[in-house]
C-alpha cells in the first residue's frame, strides 16, 4: 500500500508499485489534468511536483511518490486563480492546449526558486517542455507576467520551503 | 413548431423550445434529416446554431473540432458579432458529427473563408426575428428599433426587452430571408477585430478533462494495439495466451484488418484503411501496455518488407536520368533557351524527407459497442467520414453510430484521419465492453500518414538583364502510374507558373509501401521550400538582391499558357499585386539591405501564396563556425483579407506556425525493413523554447478582399527564408532536408 499526499488529500494505491504516477493520477485518481505525451521524458507533458520539485510523472515509479507529497495542475487552484494560472489566462496563451498543464508546473517550479527569472533562466528551467504548436513567445511573456504578480521574495526565502509554498505545492 | 426559409444552399429553420425560447439554425439544402422524419433517437445536441432560452442565457453551437487553431471561438464570434450580444454573456457549446451542421471539415484553413458569410447571416437573422419580436409586443415599426449587448431598445419610448424575455415570441416570427439580412457595418464590430480569449482557456488552465485521451465511459477498459510494422502486412500468429494470462489483461486478439482498395488512395479520407494487428485490453491502459512488453507476434510483412530509404533515394536519382514519365505542365518551350550562349543556368537537386504530425496528444479513440449501436469519442479533423467508415466496417446504418468531437491536443492534418475510429469500434464491439484505445508516442510517430518526401531536379536560366527566362523541374516522386501518393504530389500550377515564358514541369514516380497525407499546409510545406529556394539561387545568378529579383518576376507579364498544357487556372489563383504588397511591406519592417550586420548573421527571404493567403517572411539567421544556427528574428507580413477576426489568436497561430516550420528543418521519418526507423521525440523533434526566435513580428496587410485562414498559408515561407539567410551568411545552400543531413542545428 503506498500512501501519499496528492494536491493536499492523502491518497492510497495499492497496485503495481513500478505504475508511473502519471497513470495514477490520471485513472486511478481520475486527475486528467497531467498529460501523456511521449512517456519517455521527451516533452515535459507530464510534469507535476514532488515535494515542491518538478518531476516528469512518464517516468516516476508510484512507489518514488510513497510518503511524499504531489501536486498537479488541479492543485494549484481550481479556478484558474493562481498567479501563473492568471498570466497566462491573460496572455492567452495555450493553443490546443494539452502541453500547457506541464507548462505551468515547470514554471511554478522556476518561479520558486527563481522568482525574477531572466530569458535565459526561462529557456534552462523550460527546455524538457515541449509545445508542439510553438507557443514559446507567450509561455516566455508568461512566465515574467507572473513574477512580477507574485510577492516579492522575503529576505530570507534562500529554502525549499518558502518557495515551494508560492509554487503552489502547498 | 417549425418554420423555415430556403434558399439555393441552405435554409434557416426556427424552432420553438419547450419550455420557451427559441433554436434558429443554418442547414445545408442538402440534408435530408426532416425528410427522414423524427431521428429514432434524439440528438444529444439540438440541431442550433444559436439558442436563447427565457432566462436570457445564449448558447452558440460550434461545428468545427477544435485542435488548438481557436475556430471553437471564432465561429461564434461571428455569430455573436451580428447577434449582438456581449461576448462575456455567451455559452459555445460543442457540435457532434452529423451531417446536419454541413460541412465539418477542419483543415485547409477553410473555416473562416467558408464560415465569415453564413455565420455572420445566422447571427443577423436571429437579431431580426428578435427585434420582430419586440416591434410587435410595443406595437412600434421594427425600424424604430435597436439592438445593443442581447436588447432591443426603442429609444422614442424609452423602452427596452431582453433576447431572453423575446425569445419564445421570436420563434413565431417569420424567419428572414438569408440573402436579404442586412449586416453590420464592419466600423460598429465589437466582436470582430477584438481579441477574445478562447472558451476553452480556462478549462485548459485549471487541468479539466476536456480532451478525447480525458473521456471516461462507466465500465470503461483500456486498450493497446501493435499494429502492423509494415503497411500490408499482416499479424499471422502471437502468444496471445501468454498475454492473456498477465495481470490486469481481459483479452487479447489478433485484428484481420482489411487492406486499403489501393496502394495510392489518393482520398484516404475516406478509406482509412483497417490495418492488421494485435489487441490488448486491459482494466488499465498501463497494464495494457505493460503486457505488451511480452507480446511476441509473427508477421507476414507482405509486399513492402524490404523497402528503405535508402534505395528509394537511389531509385530517385536513376529516375531523374530517364526521361520524365509525365508532363504536368508546359508553357514554351525550355531546352532552345537552355542552349542560348547569352543565359546563366543554374541546376539543382532537391531532397524532402517524409515527416511525422507528432501530435501532443497521441491518437486516441473512445468506444462503446452496445444493443448494437455504437458511440464513440475522438478529435476528428473530419468527423462525419469516420462515421461513415463505422458504419460499413461494423455494417450498421449510420444513424446507429454517434459521434462525439471532443478536443484535441493538435491535430495539423493527422486527425483528418479517421483509422483509429475503426480501430476502436472493432475492439469494443469485440470485447462488448467500452474501450479507450491509446496509443503510445511509438504507436503514433511510426503510424502515420507522413508528409510525403519527394525528390526535385531543378533547372532554371537567367538572362543577361537578370531575367528569370526558363525553369524546369522534374519531380520525383512516389506513386504509380498517374497516381500520385496521397498528398504527395507537385501542383504544377505553383507559382513561378504563368510568370515565367518557358515553364515546363514534369514527373516520374516510384512505389511506396506508406501511408502519406495532409500535414500543415499540405503541398506547400515542402513546395514553397524547394521553389523560394531556388529563385534565391537564380537571384544570387542574375546578381540581383534577392527582395527585388521577386519583385520584378511578380511584375512580369503573365503569359497565357498553350491550351492543353495548362492545367486550370494560374498558380492556384495568386494575384500578384497582393503579393507585392506583403513583400514590400515585410521588406520594409525588417529593415531589408538597410542595416549591416555582423558576420555570420544576414537575412533571407521568401514569400509563399497557399489556402488563399499571402505571406512573406523574412529571417535574421546567425551561423556559428559549428554550423550551430540561431534564428534572431523573424518579420512576417501577411494578406489574408480585410478582418483579422480574432487579433490575439491570429497572431498566436502564425508565430506557431514559423515554429513549426523551423521544427521541420530537423525532422525526418526514414524506412529499413519497410518499417519506420523513428519512434519518438528525440529522433524526430521538435523545436524547443531556447531555440525559438526570441521575436516573430507579424504584420497583417489588410485589403479589400474576405476574410481567409492563417493556421497553415503562414509555414511555407519561413524553411527557404531561412535558408536563404544561412547561404547568405555561409555560402552554402541547403538543399537536403533535414538540414542536419549538411551539418546544420539549431543552437
Ligand atoms: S510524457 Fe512524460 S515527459 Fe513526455
Ligand atoms: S499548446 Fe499545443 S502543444 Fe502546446
Amino acid at each position: 500500500m503506498i500512501r501519499m499526499k496528492v494536491n493536499g488529500k492523502n491518497q492510497q494505491f495499492d497496485g503495481d508499485p513500478e505504475m508511473p504516477l502519471l497513470w495514477v493520477l490520471r485513472d486511478e485518481l481520475d486527475l486528467k489534468g497531467t498529460k501523456f505525451g511521449c512517456g519517455m521524458g521527451l516533452c515535459g507533458a507530464c510534469t507535476v511536483h514532488l515535494n515542491g520539485k518538478p518531476i516528469r510523472a512518464c517516468l516516476t515509479p508510484v512507489s518514488a511518490a510513497a510518503n511524499k507529497s504531489v501536486t498537479t495542475i488541479e492543485g494549484l487552484s481550481t479556478d484558474g486563480t493562481h498567479p501563473v494560472q492568471a498570466a497566462w489566462q491573460d496572455l492567452d496563451v495555450p493553443q490546443c492546449g494539452y502541453c500547457q498543464a506541464g507548462q505551468i508546473m515547470s514554471a511554478c517550479a522556476l518561479l520558486a526558486k527563481t522568482p525574477k527569472p531572466t530569458d535565459a533562466d526561462i529557456d534552462a528551467a523550460m527546455n524538457g517542455n515541449l509545445c508542439r504548436c510553438g507557443t514559446y513567445l507567450r509561455i516566455r511573456a508568461a512566465v515574467h507576467k507572473a513574477a512580477e504578480a507574485m510577492p516579492a521574495k522575503p529576505v530570507k526565502a534562500a529554502n525549499s520551503g518558502a518557495a515551494s509554498r508560492r509554487g503552489g505545492t502547498k | 413548431m417549425k418554420k423555415n426559409n430556403i434558399n439555393r444552399r441552405s435554409f434557416l429553420q426556427v424552432t420553438a423550445l419547450a419550455g420557451g425560447g427559441f433554436m434558429l439554425g443554418l442547414y445545408p439544402k442538402a440534408t435530408t434529416v426532416l425528410a427522414q422524419g423524427p431521428p429514432r433517437q434524439a440528438p444529444l445536441v439540438p440541431m442550433n446554431f444559436i439558442s436563447i432560452a427565457p432566462n436570457g442565457i445564449v448558447t452558440l453551437t460550434s461545428k468545427n473540432t477544435e485542435i488548438g487553431q481557436n475556430i471553437y471561438n471564432t465561429l461564434p464570434m461571428l455569430i455573436a458579432e451580428e447577434l449582438d450580444v456581449d461576448w462575456k454573456a455567451v455559452k459555445v457549446v460543442r457540435a457532434d458529427a452529423d451531417n446536419k451542421y454541413g460541412g465539418q471539415f477542419t483543415g485547409g484553413s477553410s473555416a473562416t473563408p467558408g464560415n465569415w458569410e453564413p455565420m455572420r447571416q445566422v447571427g443577423a437573422a436571429g437579431r431580426q426575428m428578435l427585434i420582430a419580436a419586440a416591434a410587435q409586443t410595443w406595437g412600434v415599426a421594427e425600424a424604430e428599433c435597436s439592438t445593443a449587448s442581447g436588447r432591443v431598445h426603442h429609444k422614442a419610448s424609452n423602452r427596452s426587452l431582453g433576447y431572453g424575455e423575446l425569445a419564445t415570441k421570436a420563434a413565431s416570427m417569420p424567419v428572414p430571408d438569408l440573402r436579404s439580412v442586412k449586416l453590420k457595418d464592419p466600423k460598429d464590430y465589437k466582436i470582430i477585430g477584438t481579441s477574445t480569449i478562447s472558451v476553452e482557456t480556462k478549462e485548459i488552465l485549471t487541468g479539466k478533462p476536456i480532451f478525447g485521451i480525458d473521456v471516461k465511459v462507466p465500465g470503461m477498459l483500456y486498450a493497446v494495439m501493435q499494429r502492423t510494422p509494415v503497411l500490408g502486412g499482416k499479424a499471422v500468429s502471437a502468444n496471445l495466451d501468454v498475454i492473456k494470462a498477465m495481470k490486469g489483461v481481459k483479452a487479447a486478439f489478433i485484428i484481420e484488418g482489411r487492406p486499403l482498395r489501393s496502394d495510392y488512395p489518393n482520398y484516404l479520407f475516406e478509406d482509412a484503411g483497417f490495418e492488421s494487428g494485435v489487441a490488448i485490453v486491459a482494466d488499465s491502459w498501463w497494464a495494457a501496455q505493460s503486457a505488451r512488453e511480452k507480446l511476441e507476434v509473427k508477421w507476414d510483412a507482405g509486399k513492402w518488407g524490404a523497402q528503405d530509404s535508402v534505395e528509394n533515394a537511389k531509385k530517385a536519382v536513376e529516375l531523374s536520368k530517364r526521361t520524365p514519365m509525365r508532363t504536368l505542365r508546359k508553357d514554351g518551350d525550355v531546352e532552345p533557351v537552355f542552349n542560348r550562349a547569352d543565359i546563366k543556368a543554374v541546376e539543382a537537386n532537391y531532397t524532402i524527407p517524409f515527416i511525422a504530425h507528432g501530435t501532443m496528444e497521441p491518437q486516441n479513440c473512445t468506444a462503446h459497442f452496445k444493443d448494437g449501436k455504437i458511440e464513440l469519442w475522438m478529435a476528428g479533423q473530419i468527423p462525419q467520414s469516420g462515421r461513415t467508415m463505422v458504419a460499413q466496417l461494423l455494417k450498421l446504418p449510420e444513424s446507429d453510430v454517434t459521434v462525439h468531437n471532443v478536443r484535441g491536443g493538435g491535430g495539423f492534418g493527422r486527425r483528418a484521419y479517421n483509422d483509429l475510429m475503426l480501430d476502436a469500434a472493432w475492439i469494443s464491439k469485440t470485447v462488448g465492453a467500452p474501450v479507450k484505445l491509446l496509443w503510445s508516442r511509438e504507436d503514433d510517430m511510426q503510424h502515420d500518414y507522413y508528409r510525403c518526401g519527394g525528390f526535385q531536379f531543378m533547372k532554371g536560366a537567367v538572362d543577361k538583364d537578370g531575367k528569370l527566362v526558363a525553369w524546369h523541374d522534374h519531380f520525383v516522386g512516389y506513386g504509380e502510374g498517374n497516381a500520385f501518393a496521397h498528398d504527395g504530389g507537385f501542383q504544377p500550377n505553383e507559382f513561378p507558373a504563368l510568370f515565367v515564358p518557358n515553364f515546363h514541369v514534369q514527373s516520374s514516380v516510384m512505389g511506396l509501401g506508406l501511408k502519406t497525407g495532409a500535414l500543415r499546409a499540405p503541398y506547400s510545406n515542402s513546395t514553397a521550400w524547394v521553389i523560394q529556394s531556388f529563385i534565391d539561387e537564380l537571384a544570387h545568378a542574375a546578381g540581383k538582391d534577392p527582395v527585388q529579383f521577386r519583385l520584378e518576376l511578380l511584375a512580369a507579364p503573365q503569359i497565357t499558357p498553350a491550351a492543353p498544357a495548362g492545367r486550370g487556372p494560374g498558380p492556384q489563383g495568386l494575384n500578384a499585386a497582393r503579393m507585392t504588397g506583403v513583400l514590400k511591406l515585410v521588406a520594409e519592417k525588417s529593415g531589408w539591405g538597410q542595416r549591416k550586420l555582423p558576420k555570420g548573421t544576414a537575412q533571407g527571404v521568401a514569400f509563399h501564396f497557399s489556402h488563399r493567403g499571402y505571406f512573406a517572411e523574412v529571417a535574421e539567421v546567425t551561423v556559428a563556425a559549428n554550423k550551430k544556427i540561431k534564428v534572431n528574428k523573424v518579420w512576417v507580413a501577411a494578406d489574408v483579407g480585410s478582418h483579422i477576426i480574432n487579433p490575439s489568436s491570429a497572431e498566436t497561430q502564425v508565430q506557431g506556425a514559423v515554429i513549426d516550420g523551423l521544427s521541420e528543418m530537423i525532422q525526418e521519418i526514414t524506412l529499413k525493413n519497410g518499417a519506420v526507423v523513428q519512434s519518438n521525440y528525440h529522433q524526430h523533434p521538435w523545436l524547443k523554447i531556447s531555440q525559438a526566435p526570441p521575436q516573430i513580428e507579424v504584420h497583417f496587410l489588410k485589403t479589400n478582399n474576405p476574410p481567409t485562414g492563417l493556421g497553415e498559408p503562414a509555414l511555407p515561407p519561413i524553411l527557404p527564408a531561412v535558408c536563404n539567410a544561412i547561404f547568405t551568411a555561409t555560402g552554402e545552400r541547403i538543399r537536403t532536408m533535414p538540414m542536419t543531413k549538411q551539418g546544420f542545428s539549431f543552437a
